[in-house]
């Protein structure tokens, strides 16, 4: 390189190490390629060197002026950095300071989700029957969502459930639970019957259209007791779609059905109007539940007696039942958190879902 | 599985309609998922004749036709179909009729001055087919005048039931057949193999090389078949279910499929190299290609039937493309063969096919039922395709099937739920094939039919037992036994109790309410549980929305709110931005907050209470109340809009834990906040040196930035499982002293670096007993307080306890204030 471009690096340099700020540092820019800076003379000067050397002064002139620039570029990101530093130095608070005596909000502002409110629902509605509300991990071991419910890895069953996995760890895959009949497994081996638990929660399954959701929300129950049997079954869910919905005559029929953890399974519809979508009336069926007593299989894999403790177990869509309470069309904005979705569906917090102001 | 009226009825008598057997179909477990009556909707339209078509006289590309109805009236119609002509056979609308392809309803009328009084139609009108190059074009021998939908075969609803995982034997027709008699919707009707003699030897032998490929197998090769087209009735029904007729020997393999429930292959003798068709194991690198056209890379698990070439079909998953028959076959050999349900559907998932064969040998087959079939298919054959029949090659043996289950008859009441005469449990059982072997007064003793896998038996091999238990492995051994004895004997038992239930229609059972444990339940809620709900009524209080996200987010994304381990990515994401189990709630809501930005509504308050992702353990997974607020509050009249800060974040964490009844004298805050937030704005509320709560503040500008959010964003999150339960022990008796207290103000100036926090205590500490409250109530910079320093000014309250306090008394009080003050701030009173 030639002694000039060597020497005018060698300063650019200096003065890019040297510039303190942003500031200084768009002084040193402009300087030696602003306009009339130095190397952009040196440019401009090209045309002037004699044919023979000007492709190779050409060639030291950018490949001086990409060094410029990426010394600039590097020094900018030092200097932004410091900014930053120095802009959130000087911003510091002490945030011991008490808060203010006052919320920036009110509760007519604010509002419960309308899945909470269902499982609110669920739970006083639930609870009133002697149901206590179980809870487990979403990520769950292959056993605890397949195996223990009698769905062997080989079940035809399986392909229904569009399982997300985890990596593999220790020999084993995590997955997120696609239901939350894993809790029953939980519960009924850490607790001693009788049971009687509902398990509100989230699931998850690879599934994502106009009426599925990746992630979603169950709520099963389970109870083991002694002498409970498929009459009350149907007398809990019965009693419970009554009150949910708040049609105490809402027509409720029962399907004999298959599910690996329960036996007999049924699914269970109620009346509605296809055309209306209202409750209660219309003549036609809809789906809404899947229930049955629980497999002699899974209790014995949860260390019980089946010749001892029997009793059933349900699962429902948290979502689906909120819907056609509440005439919600559309599944996918439960989970978008638009605010306007939000404040039309949401609850007051001031009044939870009690038995006594009614759910 | 589809299927038609009319072929329901070769296996059924009965007198019940379409609706009547679908409302039963639904009760006893064979779901309907729909009912299609093709015929309805063109039941009007007749067989028509062109007695005579010419040009119209006053449009070039219109014909004037002279239409034999079939009722004796000769119509003229107007029709601009290109192949009208003199003599063919059509369909024919008469006005009034609804055109389905069209949507229009006929009416006669005249097209320039040629009357129109009825309507050819074409294939596309009919709503049949694309098809609209020209009118419906009908052999010659068409039934003149006969209704179009009754000739062609469509008058014949299809119903299509879904058939749960256990019922492998309601894939067929015979089988749905056999429920709905047992339900009483008519009678079963007889069916028994015809005797089929060989005769000449086998031209290929069966090996079972590896007992896992195959359990047994029979073949048989029928000679000097022709394999054209098969005929209509069997076109007909294979097409109402969504079958594409293909050849008659393929359409007859298909029509077993699903008329008995049982695949069979036919492979062309010619084409098998070799004498031996061997079921093996597939070996490393073996490559099929299957009738499907793909090829499939086997696997050491799969199973494969092959000849001297190599693999020629994955066994009871899907055949080969090079030794199916075609119509240049001249000799078939069919195979009946029974796989092992398991490796069925492991292949089957391994390589994604979804076969009407691997449908049924994965839920598991009539093991007994191989030598009839083989025999029904051999003389189907050779009545439809000619030729004679080869003797029977076989390899393997029926397994063991046989098994009984006993019935306890006071069990369909108190498990069932329904009281039943034992007559009616044991005809109900009879009906469905099971053979009673003893009966008392108490229970019975039935033989299950081979077909019901799924009763007292275990899918997975086709043997009598119940089955592999997975027990949870931390179960003391004695319960884990007990347990197993327990489920081994009462299984067979729930088995019969369901069929019984079933075939009645579960409607039956009474309903009874639950029995109460207690008159007054205990509470729903455990207390961690009942804290939740309070933190969300507590945030929604103060104005925030409760939103609900996903669980999961974008690595790139997550990684700027915490640590992402490898272990919390998904391996089968929905989409490359819902790959990460979050780090925090905060993300999900901050991203939310950047959504309502965009549509316009900057400020806003959103809450969850959701999860947080640590590790794939249950404790790795924290439940926390999080929200954030972005933007400003609203403009009031009362009260000026101004940006949120982080004191609004800090009121709401600290609110949640107010109303958890956490001791909230003893909380300290540190600076140490994650770095997600602001580092001079942002602190961890701590319980202890060790106990983290919450942790608050100004969003960081870098994260602003990198969600694209014009911010201010403030944030929060109350760690649930932190906060200790509180002590349910009665208050104590309250501080009521019966002296005024006195409120004395001082103003301090310290140094920049010193909190608040630290001033409060010291000053609290001047005095435990006397000093009852001291709030901060005014910060102040400027003049009259030195650059670097700010005026901290406390108003203490001092509660008089034996007597009122003497002004000396308060003096030397406050004279001792001001001490821990300046003793532990370096603070001067200010003057």
């Amino acid at each position: 390189m030639n002694d000039d471009l060597a020497s005018l690096q060698a300063e650019t340099e200096a003065a890019i190490a040297a510039a303190a700020d942003l500031r200084a540092l768009d002084a040193v820019r402009v300087g030696v390629l602003g306009k009339s800076g130095s190397l952009t003379g040196l440019l401009k000067g090209l045309g002037a060197v004699p044919a023979e050397q000007r492709k190779d002064r050409g060639a030291a002139l950018n490949r001086l002026k990409g060094a410029i620039e990426a010394a600039l570029d590097a020094r900018r990101v030092v200097l932004d950095a410091a900014a930053l530093d120095a802009r959130l130095a000087a911003e510091r608070m002490d945030v011991t300071l008490p808060p203010r005596p006052f919320a920036a909000g009110t509760a007519a502002e604010g509002g419960i989700h309308p899945i909470a409110r269902t499982m609110e629902e669920l739970t006083a509605l639930f609870g009133a029957m002697g149901f206590a509300v179980a809870e487990g991990p979403d990520i769950e071991s292959d056993w605890h969502n397949f195996g223990a419910l009698n769905i062997p890895d080989h079940h035809p069953a399986r392909q229904d459930h569009d399982t997300f996995y985890l990596p593999e760890a220790h020999g084993r895959r995590p997955v997120l639970r696609t239901h939350t009949s894993p809790v029953q497994i939980r519960t009924m081996i850490t607790q001693a019957p009788p049971i009687r638990v509902i398990v509100p929660g989230r699931t998850y399954r690879a599934d994502h259209d106009a009426t599925h959701s990746p992630m979603f929300h169950q709520v099963e129950g389970l109870v083991i007791d002694r002498g409970i049997t498929l009459g009350h079954l149907k007398g809990c869910l019965i009693d419970f779609l009554r009150a949910f919905f708040g049609i105490s005559d809402l027509p409720v029929r029962f399907r004999s059905s298959y599910f690996p953890f329960t036996e007999p399974s049924m699914e269970v519809d109620i009346g509605w109007s296809r055309k209306t979508g209202e409750l209660g009336q219309g003549g036609d069926w809809l789906e809404i539940l899947g229930s049955g007593m629980v497999h002699p299989k899974v209790l014995a894999n949860c260390g019980i007696d089946p010749r001892e403790w029997q009793g059933f177990a349900f699962g429902m869509g948290i979502e689906r039942i909120t819907m056609l309470k509440h005439g919600i069309p559309d599944l996918r904005p439960f989970y978008e958190a638009d605010i306007r979705w939000l404040r039309h569906y949401a609850s007051s917090p001031l009044a939870p879902a009690t038995l006594h102001e009614g759910v | 599985m589809k299927f038609t009226l009319s072929w329901l009825k070769d296996h059924l008598d009965t007198a019940a309609g379409v609706d009547e057997i679908a409302r039963t179909l639904n009760a006893i477990g064979l779901e309907v998922e729909g009912i299609e009556d093709r015929g309805a909707a063109l039941a009007s339209f007749r067989i028509a004749r062109v007695i005579e078509a010419v040009q119209h006289p006053n449009a070039d590309r219109l014909r004037a036709l002279r239409v034999d109805v079939g009722d004796g009236r000769e119509l003229s119609v107007v029709c601009g179909a290109p192949n009208a002509r003199t003599g063919m056979m059509g369909v024919a609308a008469l006005p009034g009729a609804f055109i389905p392809g069209t949507g229009i309803t006929l009416k006669a009328g005249e097209i320039r001055g040629v009357k129109s009084e009825a309507m050819m139609l074409s294939a596309r009108e009919m709503g049949l087919g694309d098809d609209h190059s020209g009118i419906v074009d009908l052999p010659a021998d068409a039934p003149l005048g006969e209704s179009y939908v009754t000739w062609a075969g469509m008058d014949d609803p299809v119903i299509e039931i879904s058939v749960t995982p256990n019922r492998g034997d309601a894939l067929s027709v015979r089988g749905i057949a056999r429920d709905l008699a047992a339900a009483g919707l008519g009678t079963l009707k007889p069916w028994s193999a015809p005797t089929v003699s060989g005769t000449y030897k086998a031209p290929l032998n069966w090996k079972i090389e590896d007992p896992r490929a195959c359990l047994w197998v029979l073949g048989r090769a029928v000679r000097g078949v022709k394999n054209g087209p098969s005929p209509k009735w069997l076109q007909d029904r294979l097409v109402a279910i969504g079958l594409r007729p293909i050849s008659a020997l393929v359409d007859i393999t298909n029509y077993f499929t699903f008329d008995l429930g049982r695949p069979l292959h036919v492979f062309d003798v010619a084409k098998v190299k070799g004498t031996d068709l061997t079921m093996r194991m597939a070996r490393a690198g073996e490559t099929l290609t299957a009738l499907n056209g793909k090829t499939y890379a086997l696997t050491e698990e799969d199973g494969v039937i092959a000849d001297a070439a190599g693999a020629e079909a994955l066994g009871g998953v899907i055949g080969g493309e090079h030794s199916g028959c075609d119509e240049a076959t001249t000799e078939c050999f069919i195979e009946c063969a029974l796989f092992d349900p398991v490796r069925i559907a492991l292949s089957g998932r391994r390589h994604d096919v979804r076969t009407d064969a691997r449908a049924r040998f994965e839920r598991g087959l009539d093991p007994a039922f191989l030598p009839d079939a083989l025999d029904a298919a051999t003389r189907m054959i050779i009545e439809l395709c000619g030729g004679e029949a080869s003797e029977t090659s076989f390899a393997g043996a029926e397994p063991a099937w046989t098994r009984s289950a006993t019935l306890r008859f006071d069990r369909v009441r108190d498990y069932g739920g329904l009281d039943l005469p034992a007559d009616e449990s044991v005809a109900r059982l009879t009906r469905l094939g099971f053979a009673v072997e003893a009966r008392d007064a108490e229970k019975v003793t039935v033989a299950v039919p081979s077909w019901r896998n799924d009763i007292a038996g275990d899918l997975s091999a086709y043997r009598a037992g119940g089955g592999t238990l997975t027990q949870f492995e931390g179960l003391d051994p004695a319960r884990a036994a007990k347990a197993a004895e327990g489920q081994a004997a009462i299984e067979p038992e729930c088995d019969l109790v369901e069929e019984v239930l079933r075939l009645g229609g579960l409607d039956a059972v009474p309903a009874v309410s639950l029995p109460a444990l207690a008159v007054i339940p205990p509470p729903a809620f455990t207390a961690k549980q009942a804290r939740a709900a309070l933190a969300r009524r507590v945030l929604a209080a103060r104005g925030m929305q409760e939103a609900v996200t996903f669980a999961f987010m974008e690595a790139k994304t997550a990684a700027i709110f915490g640590e992402t381990p490898d272990a919390l990515r998904l391996v089968n994401p929905i989409a490359a931005d819902l790959d990460q189990m979050r780090p925090t709630p905060v993300a999900s809501l901050l991203l939310a907050a950047a959504r309502n930005a965009a549509r316009g509504f900057a400020d806003v308050a959103l809450t969850e209470l959701g999860a947080a992702y640590r590790d794939i353990t249950p404790d790795g997974q924290a439940a926390v109340a999080a929200g954030v607020r972005h933007g400003a509050t609203p403009r009031h009249v009362a009260a000026p809009s101004r940006p949120v800060d982080a004191l609004d974040a800090k009121g709401d964490a600290l609110a949640v834990l107010e109303a958890l009844r956490v001791p909230m004298a003893a909380l300290q805050v540190t600076a140490d906040a994650p770095g997600f937030y602001h580092p001079g704005r942002s602190g961890v509320v701590r319980q202890g040196p060790k106990t983290v709560l919450a942790t608050f503040g100004e969003v960081h500008p870098k994260v602003l930035a990198a969600l694209d959010l014009p911010g201010p964003a403030v944030a929060f999150e109350v760690f649930l499982d932190a906060v200790p339960d509180p002590k349910r022990r009665k208050k104590g008796a309250p501080d009521l002293p019966p002296f005024q207290p006195v409120r004395r103000d001082f103003a301090f100036i310290v140094e920049e670096k010193v909190v608040a926090d630290a001033l409060l205590r010291a000053a609290r500490g001047a005095d435990k007993v006397l000093i009852v409250d001291v709030a901060l109530f005014d910060v102040y910079r400027g003049k009259g307080v030195p650059e670097g320093s700010k005026s901290l000014a406390i108003e203490v309250t001092i509660q008089p306890r034996e007597a009122t306090l003497t002004d000396a008394q308060i003096e030397a009080l406050a004279d001792r204030v001001v001490a821990a003050v300046v003793k532990a701030t370096g603070a001067t009173l200010r003057a």
